[in-house]
């Protein structure tokens, strides 16, 4: 399949973005340069300067909402690409209304509460809707123990499984990149599959 | 009985058990997870009532902070 036809395809569809931290910056940015046709991220936090270890933020945009820092990078990179920001703290109350209409949602947190926390209502209230979560990408090496695995239609975890952050084992760029990536590249696959 | 425990087969004494009873059997008490049984998702408030019966299909994985 040729690029014209793939963003032809991909056009129509909305993906949701959980987080805009290591794992969503760095997703919604493969995402948006592969010709997805609306992104809609969510996150609360601002931009701080630890962030830029593997983030996919500037050192002049310490202080700004994530969710506006990554739109502007976003609209840098393909203009075509629509984002949506909601700058809130996503509870089980607002995932359904910050991510209808979406054809895949990206759980992109770093606490493994929120993982659950969005899981857990996803399925529960989105019946039929695919997630793709992040689980185990701390530290350096290894690389190949990062997978995706398919639980079923709706749930795929992209990650080691294993490795937790701490201090003695902080998310860097290149294994966080890994695993965003991957999580975009699912997205693709279950997009590419779907009818529009 | 005997179940799909992540796409593998596993036998167990017990004829009949709870979510609970499986994670202690099985001794997968000390990390967060996410667990489907025959694709349903169970909550974590019901592992102790949710009841895993003989060729049921659990699916199962693991939560680790990180992102």
């Amino acid at each position: 399949m040729k690029i014209q036809n793939i963003r032809d395809h991909l056009r129509n569809f909305r993906v949701g973005i959980a987080g805009a931290g290591g794992l969503g910056s760095n997703c919604a940015v493969a995402l948006a340069r592969t010709g997805i046709g609306t992104l809609v991220i969510a996150d609360y936090d601002v931009v701080e300067e630890g962030n830029l270890s593997r983030q996919y933020y500037f050192l002049n945009q310490i202080g700004l909402l994530k969710t506006e820092a990554l739109k502007d990078n976003i609209s840098l990179i393909n203009k075509d690409v629509r984002v949506i920001s909601h700058n809130l703290l996503i509870s089980p109350g607002n995932i359904p209304e910050i991510f209808r209409e979406c054809d895949v949602i990206v759980e992109a947190f770093d606490r493994k509460e929120m993982k659950e926390m969005l899981i857990e209502t996803v399925q529960n209230k989105m019946p039929g809707l695919p997630v793709v979560v992040a689980s185990g990408l701390a530290g350096w090496g290894n690389c190949e123990s990062i997978r995706c695995r398919k639980i079923d239609e709706t749930l795929y975890v992209c990650g080691d499984e294993t490795t937790e952050v701490s201090d003695d084992m902080p998310p860097l760029a290149p294994r966080v990149g890994v695993v965003a990536n991957l999580q975009a590249d699912t997205v693709l696959e279950i997009l590419m599959k779907k009818e529009h | 009985m005997r179940i799909l425990l992540n796409n593998r087969e596993v036998d167990f004494e017990e004829e009949i058990m709870s979510v609970s009873e499986m994670l202690d059997i099985k001794k997968f008490t000390f990390r967060m997870r996410i667990i489907k049984i025959n694709g349903i998702l169970v909550p974590k408030d019901a592992y102790e009532t949710t009841i895993i019966r003989n060729g049921d299909n659990v699916q199962m994985l693991y939560l680790m902070s990180g992102g």
